[in-house]
């Protein structure tokens, strides 16, 4: 067993499950905006009023009875993605890339029938994927065609970004890429690689897979050294128009870079997991709280990005070393 | 930035609100704060033995009214075919039987039960007792008025006038005056007549020496005398002030120990017997009578007092989960779902707990793979589960009782709802997260299940919460603090290690 003192977790500016539930989540999230975005309909409606792109919404399924119509507007669709809006981690999440005859085939190349589709919806409606159990609808989603400057890094799945905006500002940066282990799908608890990007240059940073430090992807054999994420500026821009459009303080934003239609906005979280520290290397605390420390905060999404920029880059001293900011919160 | 100093004070104050109420059971009711504690009991019998001559027969017995240093814990009259009464009489209690005739020996009993408790005080006096007034015959007369003078000469207050005059009656050799006032009377008597001529109250109290299982004691007589404020105990015999411990004063304030009509030749008796009784059970008793006894839960039914004693014992489940999943950082499948499971561990015990429980999830699994495949909307898969998990306890106990064990009826303990649910998440969780993820959480939630279940059943833990039920208040405050921290969980000092390879 290997362990680490939480003096030199505190030094390093870690954030740990408990104070960001009561210093961030607790403090900056306003209750009443979660349904914003546990529910992915809403987050769509109002991501579009703000100009940020999402993927385009095929069909909701909101009754069991609407399920035959389903199956006849299937028919002349060939990849789809079918997601619970109010689903969380990803869970119920289908991914049918193509089809062959009457079989459907997901992402990670098992084939379905249109049977097992029906049940997959059957089971969202009940609410099994849902927050608390509750009534749900199925969203159907045109497939995103990932641009191929990242696809090549993940083993099947599409890998996607994730960005904590806090206040606005976009403070800390990680790509995730499927393997293997993870079933295709961008989980970091259940494989999938986390690759930490630098705010200022859209450049990976580390990797890891299980929180171990990886070089190399394992399915693809890859370096993750020198990726470098396209458009950038424009992902982080639309990560920090979320801040605008839910109000919400603290949340990690999930894009995709589609081949033709650039950053899309696949969903927002207001609780974003810590596992960005550790494809980062780096803790969130300091960077926390220096956007607590600013004085006058910058009014529009640019200037916020443009000011995230400046400071967050991997090689400023003051965030690569914490030890010296030892602000309170 | 909201203060948070209301915060701490509301939680200091729930901290101080339960101890300070316990404090003051434990003082005030004596609730112990342990279980098992002990306490001794004297339990006297005084027997009343006459011989009746067929008229109608009146006893009256005088009965201890608030001796020192004792509380009566419980009393009870013997009589057959005899009324029985308390009477309240000018501050003398006494017992009346009565019996229309009776013939012949007659045996009537009196009990009581006897708490030792230093500050017992009898309530002192309303009016200050006059002193009685007392005649003496020349030459007594003169001989009383010197005693008098030289006790007076070498004392200054009713306490020490006392001492020096029992010294003076008991000294070696004895002065004219002294020998013929000791002459015809006893000591006792003649110290009575002459503080009470000295103008200090003085009377004959008559006590009975504790000793364990001792039978046909008799009363000693005792001198008190009142200082002006209340009334103080002497040994007539050697002159020691305050009363011995081991002495009951069963009569004080009383013309007659024993009055009995129609009847001859009465003499009571007295034998005693120390019990130890538990300090709980005692104030139980006591609660009834005594102000803050409306504070515990003594009062109600047995079948809802044994509810409560489960229903108290949950938080201390709940302040496990709490402890386990934001200190130590555990994972379990669903929140308090190992509150419920350690719940009925306590009724089912633990070995046959784990047993039952983990073959029914087990058993749970292995048929909800069979309904995923029936493509079955969730509520109804859920009550399919419910009656598929009451089918199982039932196999299981009529099995279990087949071969002769029947702990495998315990299984009815477990909330079958409960059951149902955990079956289904973890079978979702098996479908979506892996095997690993099932044991991890299965395991992680039968963890908490099994530490909340062994504080439970830690016998002091369902002492203090259902004898001290305020007690929860600090735990409550406990809770609120946790809630409040913000630091490390144990387990992310481990899953965040690889962050030492950063430098």
């Amino acid at each position: 067993m290997r362990w680490i003192t939480p003096r030199e977790l505190s030094s390093r500016g870690m954030l740990n499950m408990n104070r960001r539930n009561v210093d961030y989540i607790a403090r900056y999230n306003e209750r009443h905006a979660y349904p914003l975005v546990d529910n992915k309909l809403k987050t769509k409606l109002v991501a579009a009023e703000y100009d940020v792109a999402s993927p385009k919404l095929m069909q909701v399924v909101a009754q069991q009875h609407e399920i035959s119509h389903f199956r006849e507007r299937v028919e002349n669709m060939s990849g789809f993605a079918i997601k619970p809006a109010k689903g969380s981690g990803g869970k119920g999440i289908m991914v049918i890339t193509h089809r062959e005859d009457d079989l459907f085939i997901k992402a990670s190349g098992v084939a379905v029938t249109i049977g097992a589709l029906e049940r997959h919806l059957t089971n969202i409606l009940a609410g099994l994927y849902s927050l608390g159990g509750t009534p749900d609808v199925a969203i159907i989603e045109d497939l995103i065609q990932c641009s191929s400057s990242l696809t090549d890094y993940s083993f099947q799945g599409v890998p996607d970004i994730r960005i904590v905006v806090f206040k606005g500002y976009p403070v800390m940066a990680m790509l995730r890429l499927a393997t293997k282990a993870s079933d295709g799908k961008a989980n970091l608890h259940q494989g999938a690689i986390g690759v930490g990007i630098d705010i200022a240059t859209g450049e990976s940073l580390n990797a890891v897979q299980y929180n171990r430090p990886v070089t190399v992807h394992p399915d693809t054999n890859l370096s993750l050294k020198h990726i470098r994420v396209q458009d950038w500026h424009t992902m982080l821009l639309m990560a920090s128009r979320c801040y605008e459009a839910t109000g919400l303080g603290y949340m990690g934003a999930d894009l995709v870079l589609d081949e033709t239609k650039g950053p899309i906005l696949l969903e927002l979280n207001a609780r974003p997991g810590l596992a960005i520290q550790m494809a980062n290397g780096k803790g969130l605390l300091p960077r926390l709280r220096h956007v607590e420390g600013i004085k006058r905060p910058h009014l529009t999404p640019e200037a916020r990005v443009e000011y995230a920029m400046s400071r967050f880059n991997h090689t400023n001293s003051q965030f690569a070393d914490s030890r010296t900011t030892k602000a309170s919160a | 930035m909201k203060s948070r100093y209301p915060f701490y004070a509301a939680v200091l104050l729930l901290i101080f609100a339960g101890l300070g109420l316990s404090m003051l059971r434990h003082f005030e009711l004596g609730i112990p704060w342990l279980p098992g504690e002990q306490r001794p009991v004297w339990m006297i019998e005084a027997r009343v033995d006459f011989e009746a001559k067929g008229d109608p027969v009146l006893i009256s017995m005088n009965l201890p009214d608030e001796p020192p240093g004792f509380r009566v814990l419980s009393e009870q009259a013997a009589s057959p075919g005899y009324g029985f009464s308390i009477v309240q009489d000018e501050g003398d209690r006494r017992a009346e039987w009565s019996i229309r005739s009776a013939t012949g020996e007659q045996t009537l009993y009196y009990k009581a039960q006897f708490i030792p408790d230093p500050d017992a005080k009898p309530t002192p006096p309303q009016k200050p007792p006059v002193p009685e007034t007392v005649y003496w015959e020349e030459p007594q007369q003169t001989a009383a008025t010197e005693v008098l003078e030289l006790a007076a000469a070498k004392s200054s207050t009713p306490e020490s006038m006392t001492r020096e005059l029992i010294k003076l009656l008991d000294s070696a050799d004895p002065n004219q005056n002294t020998a013929l006032l000791m002459a015809g009377t006893n000591r006792v008597e003649l110290l009575e007549r002459l503080l009470n001529y000295a103008e200090i109250p003085a009377r004959i109290s008559e006590g009975i020496m504790l000793e364990d299982a001792r039978r046909r004691q008799s009363l000693r007589p005792f001198l008190e005398i009142y200082d002006g404020e209340q009334w103080l105990t002497f040994n007539p015999q050697n002159g020691q002030q305050g009363l011995p411990e081991n002495v009951l004063l069963w009569s004080r304030e009383t013309s007659s120990l024993l009055d009995a009509m129609g009847a001859d030749q009465s003499v009571v008796s007295f034998a005693m017997l120390r019990q130890t009784v538990p300090a709980l059970q005692l104030s139980r008793a006591e609660a009834m009578q005594n102000g803050l006894g409306f504070l515990s839960l003594y009062q109600l039914p047995i079948e809802e007092q044994s509810m409560f004693k489960m229903l108290l014992l949950l938080p201390l489940g709940a302040f496990v989960v709490a402890f386990m999943r934001i200190i130590v950082g555990i994972r379990t499948s669903g929140t308090f779902m190992p509150v419920l499971i350690a719940v009925a561990f306590l009724q089912t015990s633990l070995g046959p707990g784990l047993v039952t429980f983990i073959s029914v999830v087990a058993i749970g699994l292995l048929l909800r793979g069979y309904l995923s495949s029936l493509n079955l909307l969730l509520v109804s898969r859920i009550a399919t589960l419910i009656i598929l998990v009451i089918f199982m306890s039932t196999a299981i106990s009529i099995v279990g009782y087949q071969m002769g064990f029947n702990t495998g009826m315990t299984v009815t303990f477990f909330p079958m709802v409960i059951l149902a649910w955990t079956i289904e998440r973890m079978s979702i969780l098996w479908e979506e997260e892996g095997p690993h993820e099932v044991v991890v959480q299965g395991a992680g939630s039968l963890f908490v299940a099994i530490l909340a279940y062994l504080l439970m059943t830690v016998p002091i833990a369902s002492h203090l919460t259902f004898n001290f039920p305020e007690l929860h208040l600090v735990l409550l405050a406990v809770i609120l603090i946790m809630g409040q921290y913000t630091g490390y969980k144990l387990s992310e000092l481990r899953r965040f290690h690889p962050m030492k390879d950063y430098d």
